[in-house]
């Protein structure tokens, strides 16, 4: 359906554009306000129209939070995909009978309540946790590790979260790739690398980027995960705002750091969307 | 085939990875002992501690009032949204779609900040209510989501037919579309009160005195002396989880 320029607004969307427009729209163009506007002395904000906000991100205690986020959510896209792609492609080849089941398999984790998956890892990894007991009973550690409140606690913990992320996108591109393809490939001698690289994965990259993106973008905004799993040294981006907005209440500078990193997201959507990826989640 | 055998030992070596720590929780919640990860027989104590927590059981209430209310609305906005995109054609459409999904893609927590600053700002207070309302906010573009998919797949002639005998555009959209829509409405509420009843990001910087919800309380109780009430009530929220979504998938198959 091509829109006809010129037909009125149904009064079918008029709730929801209100409703949008209201408490969304409004929110962010307040946030973009607020964010050239200078802190009060007691924490609330005065009206005096500042790039302050902006150019202090540039300190480098911030640059490093920022730099750490962008590392980790890196990271964690990369182990998402090579964990990701060998389910991906197994459901893919499944009959179609078990697609359903393995699909619902890696849905399930998804939609059950983040906190609790990310309390899992606090139970495992704690100085005192499941993982310590084990180590230490079968005598293969004498000290325990101290995992929890690294890097690698905050590693983990997300891409356990967001691993469904990146198999969906990767299966609907797989589950399309016609399997007579690699057929060929064998046929042609190929070694199992090259059928890899020359034959799955050009035709998996709509797949490989609309995974990425979906894993990269939560990643860089965490909050809960290095909150719970990391300490006061391995703060993100989020952990950044929210204390910005709720211990220091510098709600100005909270706001700019908010919107670089809102900026950031939207960039990377529109590049995914020009890329031609939103196609592969359909 | 050796290439296979490894793709199949990777794939259950990533299944593994996402249901252990599940599996884990829920076994030790049965354990008797207070302070470690160690087995000491079975208990349900944690359980029945649960159920005496009075702030506990009053973040529940909190928790299902804020799914509730909030799914319902997003019902119907999400509906009206779904039927306008794919029935309709009008001006701005594709601006429109995008700002839809905005609220699903930029990160909750500059979505928790902006509703902060929106409340303080038009001076309502933080309560249940402040609350419902951001949950709406990204709750409705996913039912509106999930309900146009449906739609598309319906042919709309079913519609047209009802109208050429006589139907108004309501009846027929009552009796012909509604029906036929009903499973995939159906699915997108249940993801929608789920989405409601886990979310902590936007609840958090939304809650008001008195208003903590079941994440909320989670959360704190995770931030202080971690017991293994916990695990019990982690064991719960699982499940829960899995039965709305087990529903949810049962009902859209059809």
């Amino acid at each position: 359906m091509s829109p006809a320029s010129g037909s009125r607004i149904p009064w079918l969307v008029v709730p929801s554009a209100a409703t949008l427009l209201l408490f969304f729209l409004v929110p962010l163009a307040l946030v973009l306000t607020v964010s050239f506007a200078s802190r009060g002395t007691y924490g609330g904000i005065e009206w005096v129209v500042t790039l302050g906000n902006y150019t202090s991100i540039a300190d480098p205690l911030y640059l490093r939070i920022f730099w750490r986020s962008l590392w980790l959510a890196g990271l964690t896209t990369g182990f998402c995909l090579i964990m990701g792609f060998p389910l991906a492609y197994i459901i893919a080849r499944a009959p179609t009978r078990w697609q359903g089941i393995l699909l619902l398999l890696v849905v399930i984790p998804f939609w059950t309540n983040f906190l609790v998956r990310t309390y899992a890892w606090m139970f495992i990894l704690r100085t005192e946790g499941l993982l310590n007991t084990i180590l230490a009973g079968l005598g293969i550690i004498h000290e325990p590790l101290n995992i929890l409140f690294t890097d690698a606690a905050v590693l983990i913990g997300l891409v356990y979260g967001y691993l469904p992320f990146m198999v969906l996108p990767l299966y609907a591109a797989l589950e399309r790739l016609d399997p007579s393809l690699i057929e060929a490939a064998w046929d042609l001698y190929a070694r199992p690398i090259q059928v890899f690289s020359r034959v799955v994965l050009p035709l998996a990259k709509p797949g490989v980027i609309a995974g990425c993106v979906l894993v990269f973008i939560p990643s860089l905004g965490a909050y809960v995960t290095p909150d719970l799993l990391g300490g006061a040294r391995t703060m993100m981006i989020g952990n950044l705002i929210q204390h910005q907005y709720l211990v220091v209440r510098d709600w100005p500078f909270g706001s700019a750091l908010s919107f670089v990193l809102m900026a950031g997201v939207l960039a990377m959507v529109l590049y995914f969307l020009r890329a031609g990826g939103a196609k592969s989640l359909s | 085939m050796k290439a296979r055998t490894w793709l199949i030992a990777a794939s259950v070596a990533d299944l593994s990875f996402l249901y252990l720590p599940i599996a884990i929780l829920v076994v030790f919640s049965f354990n008797a002992s207070k302070l470690s990860a160690r087995w000491q027989g079975f208990s349900l104590q944690w359980y029945g501690k649960l159920f005496t927590d009075q702030a506990l059981l009053a973040a529940t209430v909190n928790s299902l009032i804020v799914a509730t209310v909030s799914t319902a609305i997003a019902g119907v906005l999400g509906v009206l949204t779904a039927v306008a995109l794919e029935r309709r054609s009008f001006r701005w459409q594709a601006a429109f779609e995008g700002l839809l999904l905005m609220p699903i893609v930029i990160p909750e927590i500059m979505m928790g900040v902006a509703m902060l600053l929106f409340f303080v700002m038009i001076k309502l207070p933080l309560s249940l209510m402040t609350m419902t309302i951001a949950h709406t906010v990204f709750n409705f573009p996913v039912v509106a989501l999930i309900v146009r998919a449906r739609l598309r797949k319906l042919d709309p002639r079913l519609e047209e037919a009802a109208r050429d005998l006589g139907a108004t555009p309501w009846v027929a959209f009552r009796r012909v579309t509604l029906p036929l829509l009903m499973p995939g409405i159906i699915g997108a509420l249940l993801m929608a009160f789920t989405l409601s009843l886990d979310d902590f990001i936007i609840s958090f910087f939304t809650a008001g005195v008195g208003s903590t919800t079941l994440p909320i309380k989670v959360y704190g109780m995770l931030k202080s002396a971690v017991t293994p009430e916990v695990n019990a009530l982690s064991a719960i929220l699982v499940l829960v989880s899995m039965g709305l979504v087990a529903v949810a998938t049962w009902v859209q198959r059809k």
